[in-house]
């Protein structure tokens, strides 16, 4: 290549090219302008929810407090992460919560009461909620039928099957000394893995972030800079480092925490870099210009519900764990809302076409830690739902907000 | 495949919409290195008969026969697939996605991990080839102009490098200087040996480029011509009247003109 030519992307004079870190901060500013508001929302929750909660009660920012506050936020994330799927194709599903009290009542009954191996047990629970997930879709592709009555009438015949799989009893508890209890309750993980944690994602970043510069420059493709990766991979490593070695202040960094984390990488990669998470992307965005592109939008609504079911009963699992009980309980209460807002906190959009696997994990945290706080204060479930309730009601007013906005500044 | 070899033959082609025949008995003849202009009036039917040969609608009764083969197009992707692309009137693109993934949507290079430059490298190029006025490929779709959605889309449908490609009105939104490139690149897809099938309302660009010029009219046939049949008589054919508001029109002008 020369560097006399103009690069590719380079050739348009009407184009501003943000270079370095100015640059780069310019363009942050101008996305959050026109609405994109990506983890700003969460940024700014989390810090009020801090400063609220610690100043009424100061055991709210104490390492053991965060430590359990991971514990409890893994289960629902599992459930918000199949979320962030169904929104992502405009669609929802309401019968998350349903799903999870089922498969942990599968749990108990399979391997507490029938003595099933529990591996088996954990296997059986999310293939029948891919089942259910599957029923969904064919009744949605089939039948035309909205997500939101048919996952509606879901959330009542799952509920049902799982008060009947428990039977007079009620509650099935999980034995103590067991490894599916240990992981939900006291499983923590060295402290040399969690630091290597912390610093390997930063690692990951300059690594690939180099070489696909490489491949732009040699491409004859403009690259964003040196500078900006160094930046950003410096700021996340010390910002992950910060939290390990704090949470290491008290227990450490549970188990179960650390495999939702990998869920939601794992994720991640399938929705940004692969032809099944642009599929998803495009089917939300314009269903009929997706099937017409030839995909087969029927078989990304299909993958989509049973992905959310499935995890929603992987959840539902890790609550069984967290737990150390299959009952009745499980499931019901605020366990739907507060998987549906964690994904919406995080910045998926409920309209389709917008979101990422990430908005799972962070708004669990932002849903958890307000959880947590008020249960610190000793308030009662009925203001606790209110206030869950209100939270809800204002991301959504957030994500409509920003939607306008996108939409008068050019932004789908 | 040779020039002038016959690719797409339809015979009795129709199309029920309830109580609604939208086509009856539609015949159409698409070969190799021709442009095929589809004319008509608002209603005529055009458009159905686009959706109909790109497998959005299924035809209710008639043969679609490819390369000799009888086929029957049952699905977008069955179209894709045997190499008709289409550049619809609504564009169809994925307003969320940047014009990367747009171009690339349902054909991405390594589907397990896209490569991600290699399309950008790709698209730029495509884009330079049209002579595309597109500022950036890493903006969503949302973000541009009308002509530019429209090279969009029609850079799109030339990606897979189809046998026929199929254009509905791809100038109506299109400043002078693109009409004129997608008027070059028309004619640069038939020397390359495609058939192309033009729908416009712009009699035109019509005779411009186009080697055949179908005529429907309320959902069916009403001749075929050449770029040398004179205006009066194609206006004619797609109102059904020689006597015609257009025709009207012309004479009134003709006679203030003499006056």
């Amino acid at each position: 290549m020369s560097d006399l030519s103009p690069q590719l992307d380079r050739a348009d004079s009407r184009v501003r090219h943000d270079e370095g870190i100015a640059g780069a901060l310019r363009a942050l500013i101008d996305r959050v302008k026109s609405g994109d508001l990506g983890m700003l929302p969460v940024i700014i929750g989390l810090i009020v929810i801090s400063v609220v909660f610690s100043t009424l009660n100061p055991v709210f920012l104490a390492p053991n407090n965060l430590v359990n506050l991971l514990f409890d936020a893994a289960a629902i994330g599992l459930i918000s992460l199949g979320v962030v799927c169904v929104l992502l194709l405009g669609e929802i599903d309401l019968s998350i919560g349903s799903m999870s009290g089922l498969a942990s009542a599968l749990i108990g009954v399979l391997w507490v009461n029938s003595g099933v191996p529990v591996a088996l047990a954990v296997i059986g629970a999310v293939l029948a909620g891919a089942l259910v997930g599957l029923l969904y879709g064919f009744l949605r592709n089939r039948f035309e039928m909205p997500s939101f009555v048919a996952t509606l009438s879901g959330l009542l015949a799952l509920l049902g099957l799982q008060l009947y799989l428990l039977g007079s009893t009620g509650s099935i508890n999980l034995p103590y000394t067991s490894g599916l209890v240990k992981f939900g309750q006291i499983l923590i993980m060295p402290a040399w893995l969690s630091y290597l944690a912390a610093v390997l994602p930063g690692a990951l970043m300059v690594f690939f972030g180099l070489k696909t510069m490489a491949r732009r420059r040699a491409a004859n493709l403009s690259s964003s800079g040196r500078s900006v990766l160094f930046a950003k991979a410096g700021l996340l490593t010390a910002g992950l480092l910060f939290c390990v070695y704090y949470l290491n202040l008290g227990r450490g960094v549970p188990w179960m925490f650390g495999v939702f984390t990998l869920f939601v990488i794992a994720l991640d990669y399938a929705l940004r870099r692969t032809k099944w998470g642009r599929s998803m992307f495009a089917v939300g965005g314009n269903a009929e210009a997706a099937r017409r592109s030839g995909i087969s939008v029927q078989k990304i609504r299909l993958s989509a519900f049973a992905l959310c079911s499935s995890l929603a009963a992987l959840g539902g699992v890790f609550a069984a764990s967290r737990l150390a009980s299959a009952s009745q309980q499980a499931g019901t209460g605020d366990v739907n809302l507060n998987a549906i807002a964690a994904a919406v906190i995080g910045g998926t959009s409920l309209f389709g076409g917008r979101g990422s696997a990430w908005s799972a994990l962070l708004g669990i945290i932002v849903i958890q830690a307000i959880s947590n706080g008020l249960t610190l204060l000793n308030l009662s479930s009925s203001l606790r739902y209110m206030i869950t309730g209100a939270v809800l009601a204002i991301a959504v007013i957030v994500d409509s907000l920003a939607r306008r906005s996108r939409a008068r500044h050019g932004r789908a | 495949m040779n020039k002038g070899d016959l690719i797409l033959k339809l015979r009795g082609v129709s199309k029920q919409f309830g109580a609604v025949t939208a086509l009856q008995d539609i015949e159409l003849d698409v070969h190799a290195g021709e442009v095929v202009a589809l004319v008509g009036d608002n209603g005529a039917g055009k458009s159905t008969l686009i959706k109909v040969l790109a497998g959005v609608h299924q035809p209710t009764a008639g043969s679609i026969e490819w390369c000799g083969q009888p086929v029957t197009l049952d699905s977008p992707g069955t179209a894709l697939e045997l190499g008709i692309a289409t550049v619809f009137q609504d564009l169809a693109l994925c307003e969320n996605l940047d014009v990367v993934s747009n171009l690339f949507l349902g054909h991405e290079i390594d589907p397990w991990a896209l490569d991600e430059v290699q399309m950008e490298v790709r698209a730029w190029t495509l884009l330079q080839e049209l002579a595309a006025r597109i500022p950036s490929v890493r903006e969503p779709i949302a973000s541009l102009s009308g002509g530019q959605r429209q090279t969009v889309a029609i850079a799109r449908s030339l990606l897979l490098d189809p046998k026929i490609i199929m254009l509905d009105e791809p100038t109506a939104a299109l400043g002078v200087a693109q009409t004129a490139e997608v008027l070059n690149l028309i004619e640069r897809v038939r020397d390359r040996g495609h058939g192309v099938i033009l729908i416009s309302h712009n009699m035109e660009d019509v005779r411009a480029v186009a080697d055949r010029i179908v005529v429907l009219r309320l959902g069916q046939n009403n001749g075929v011509f050449t770029a040398e049949t004179s205006h009066q008589e194609l206006v004619a054919a797609i109102t059904g009247a020689a006597e015609n508001s257009v025709s009207k029109r012309m004479a009134r002008k003709q006679e203030e003109a003499n006056a």
